[in-house]
């Protein structure tokens, strides 16, 4: 079990900056997930955790000792790799014992150990195969085998699922999530896929242009994006941004009639931040939309999407600002029909259009 | 119809026969040559000479071959001296072999990681590979000769009273048992060492990076990442290259021929030096040095399908 924590941790490939420095600590037993587009550096930043990569500047603590020039054998951490990266030519049973047998442990200490874990992840019957002879499901089960066999510090786990296809990477997920319930072992996982880490993150780094752009629980990302990116990036669709003028408790939507009186409590926070008034965004989420017939904003229905429950709304609310509403199926809505609706005071969220920062009211106080 | 009307008019023969000219009549064209030339050159010799082992021949005697069985064989398996020449062959090729592949392998994992140079190295060490062996064979036979020498020199002996005389297997005037053979085992090693290198190292460049991470995240020392990646992984190229160069030693000729002549007395005299001695220096044995030449090939055969069978055999468990 270790705590881990990044110091100003800066990686540069040449003149490449493929991570900004960072700082981030991770504490004993969480499961953190490192979520971001491809290319934004989760796998750099993995990598040089585990010291397969060296930093170009910058500090990592494990459990409070300075791992930051450690070769990766001298850091107790585990990694499982994207695409396995299982010993091809030894047999299941051989790979699971090869972190043991490098560290001299006795025969039987080895049976046992790979018996537990071979149980733990119920793949008793691949023992005595070669890896590439396995569905991409059993191969991560044995790298992952491998990696809890050695009851490591700490799991660094690169996108583990990537290569699985749609139906298996729930179930697999739902495998991992209760080992490290079982295990309790410190965990950074990696994935562009933020439904993955909606569901197993115990907090979430979203990350993008090579930096980190907030970290939070799954609820805090999804409900208070910290900015503009995090906004559109969680959730699919993201969240709605429209463009509107604020001045005097009131936003006046870009393009039509559109006005939209600012709950009260927001009103100091955004006066504060916008200076009396200025550009801002409203941000809502598709099920904060509350359609009713006297609702302030008002759009056409541009293209209806039906998903299962409830009705995903496309709706035009300016030449081409198009923003999602969720509705019920009972509501029978044609494409061209104005819709008009109101935001769950709750669930709105302001934006500052310049620094495309989140705009709060604890900032505000 | 217009167009059919406008058409030359072929009749199904003549249009056959054009296609013929153009598809079937080529294809024989290229191949038959080829064939020809393989059955007169290759085919037609392996089988005649086949069939002189069986018979009592001299290709510088009027006469034509004479049909004995399996005289030629059994004569040549119960002759002492053959038996004599076949150890000499064995020991050639495993110390041959044996050292080759040891430098080989060590050279490769030398040149393996990118430095300044590596590229230079790597063709300097290719060098020797590339020079005819008769060259290779006449110029250590300089570097050896104990007078004016290279080798003794580098070795400290200057006054050639009191230093190796390799190819005459003599060390200050005494005799010293299978020093000549050594001498040509050396020469050996040091042009066909390149070659288990160039193999080995295209097995090691073939090894992924993340087995060494992974390996390293498995804190798995170098030692130990040796012995259970890096050495299974080039296993197939090692011993193909372990193969090829198993069946040279066998068949082994030119150096020797050029360094010894199978000399001093019959100290370096390898099957294949025998074998062109019977053959043609004043015995012109046709008949018998075809049968000692089938001998050799099925001892390569059976050794190479030794091997093949082991690598097979790893290949199935990968
Ligand atoms: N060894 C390297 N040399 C040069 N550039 C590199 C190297 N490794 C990564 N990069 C670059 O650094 C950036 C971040 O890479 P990284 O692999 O960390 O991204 P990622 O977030 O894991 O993306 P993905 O989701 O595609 O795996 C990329 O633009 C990549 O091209
Ligand atoms: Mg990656």
């Amino acid at each position: 079990m270790a705590t881990i924590e990044l110091q100003k941790v800066e990686k540069r490939f040449g003149d490449f900056q493929a991570v900004k420095p960072m700082d981030l600590t991770i504490h004993d037993g969480e499961f953190v997930v490192l979520l971001g587009p491809s290319g934004c550096g989760k796998t750099t930043t993995l990598r040089m955790i585990s010291g397969l990569e060296a930093v170009t500047s910058g500090t990592i603590l494990l459990d409070g000792r300075n791992v930051t020039w450690l070769h990766p054998s001298e850091r107790d951490i585990a990694f499982v790799f994207q695409l396995y990266a299982l010993y091809p030519h030894i047999s299941v049973r051989d790979n699971i014992a090869f972190p043991l047998r490098a560290q001299g442990e006795s025969k039987e200490t080895i049976e046992k150990r790979v018996k537990e874990v071979v149980d733990l992840l119920q793949i008793g019957h691949l023992l005595d195969a070669r890896p590439g002879k396995l569905s991409g499901g059993d191969q991560q089960r044995v790298a992952l085998a491998r990696a809890l066999v050695r009851r490591p510090a700490a799991f660094l786990m690169d996108e583990p699922l990537g290569a699985l296809d749609a139906d298996f990477r729930e179930s697999m997920r739902a495998e991992i999530k209760q080992l490290h319930i079982d295990q309790h072992a410190t965990t950074v996982y990696v994935t562009h896929d933020q439904v993955e880490a909606m569901a197993m993150g115990d907090r979430i780094v979203v990350m993008s242009d090579a930096e980190i752009q907030q970290i939070g629980t799954p609820s805090e990302v999804y409900y208070k994006p910290a900015n503009v990116f995090v906004a559109r990036f969680i959730g699919s669709p993201g969240m709605n941004l429209a463009r509107g003028h604020y001045s005097e408790g009131r936003v006046r939507l870009k393009g039509q009639n559109n006005v939209y009186a600012v709950p009260d409590d927001w009103q100091q926070a955004l006066g504060k931040a916008l200076g009396g008034s200025g550009d801002v965004l409203v941000g809502f989420r598709p099920e904060a939309a509350r359609i009713s017939a006297d609702g302030p904003i008002a759009g056409e229905v541009y293209a209806t999407e039906l998903q299962g429950a409830y009705v995903m709304l496309y709706i035009n609310i300016n030449e081409d600002e198009i923003i999602h509403i969720r509705a019920e199926r009972i509501h029978q809505h044609q494409i061209g029909d104005t819709v008009r609706f109101d935001i769950d005071p709750r669930m709105v969220r302001f934006f500052d259009p310049a620094s495309e920062r989140a705009i709060t009211r604890e900032a505000a106080q | 119809m217009s167009v059919q009307a406008n058409a030359p008019r072929l009749s199904s023969q003549e249009r056959a026969r054009r296609r013929y000219l153009t598809d079937r009549a080529i294809v024989n064209l290229f191949i038959w040559p080829t064939l020809i030339l393989l059955i007169a050159i290759n085919l037609f010799p392996l089988f005649y000479s086949l069939y002189l082992g069986f018979t009592d021949y001299s290709a510088i005697a009027r006469q034509v071959p004479v049909w004995v069985g399996f005289k030629n064989f059994s004569d040549i398996l119960n002759d002492q001296q053959m038996w004599k020449y076949f150890a000499t062959t064995g020991k050639y090729a495993l110390a041959s072999v044996g050292l080759q592949t040891l430098l080989g392998f060590a050279l490769a994992m030398l040149v393996r990681e990118k430095f300044r140079g590596s590229g230079l190295l790597t063709t300097l060490i290719l060098i020797p590979m590339m020079i005819s062996p008769v060259v290779v064979g006449l110029f250590w036979k300089l570097m050896y000769n104990p007078t004016f020498g290279f080798f003794n020199y580098l070795l400290g002996f200057t006054n050639p009273s009191t230093g190796p005389d390799m190819l005459a297997s003599r060390f200050a005037g005494k005799v010293v048992p299978n020093l000549a053979l050594w001498a040509v085992v050396l020469v050996d090693v040091w042009m066909w060492s390149p070659f288990v290198m160039l193999l080995v190292l295209s097995g090691l460049k073939a090894i992924p990076d993340y087995l060494y991470e992974a390996a390293a995240i498995d804190r798995a020392s170098s030692w130990f990442q040796f012995w259970r990646i890096t050495l299974p992984q080039v296993a197939p190229l090692l011993l193909i290259a372990v193969l090829f160069r198993t069946i040279e030693a066998f068949k082994a000729f030119d150096l020797v021929m050029g360094m010894t002549g199978g000399g001093p007395g019959d100290q370096t005299e390898l099957i294949a030096v025998n074998l062109y001695r019977q053959a043609f220096l004043g015995q012109w044995r046709t008949g018998r040095a075809s049968a000692l030449a089938y001998i050799v090939l099925i001892i390569i055969i059976a050794v190479s399908n030794l091997y093949i069978r082991y690598l097979n055999k790893m290949r199935g468990e990968s």
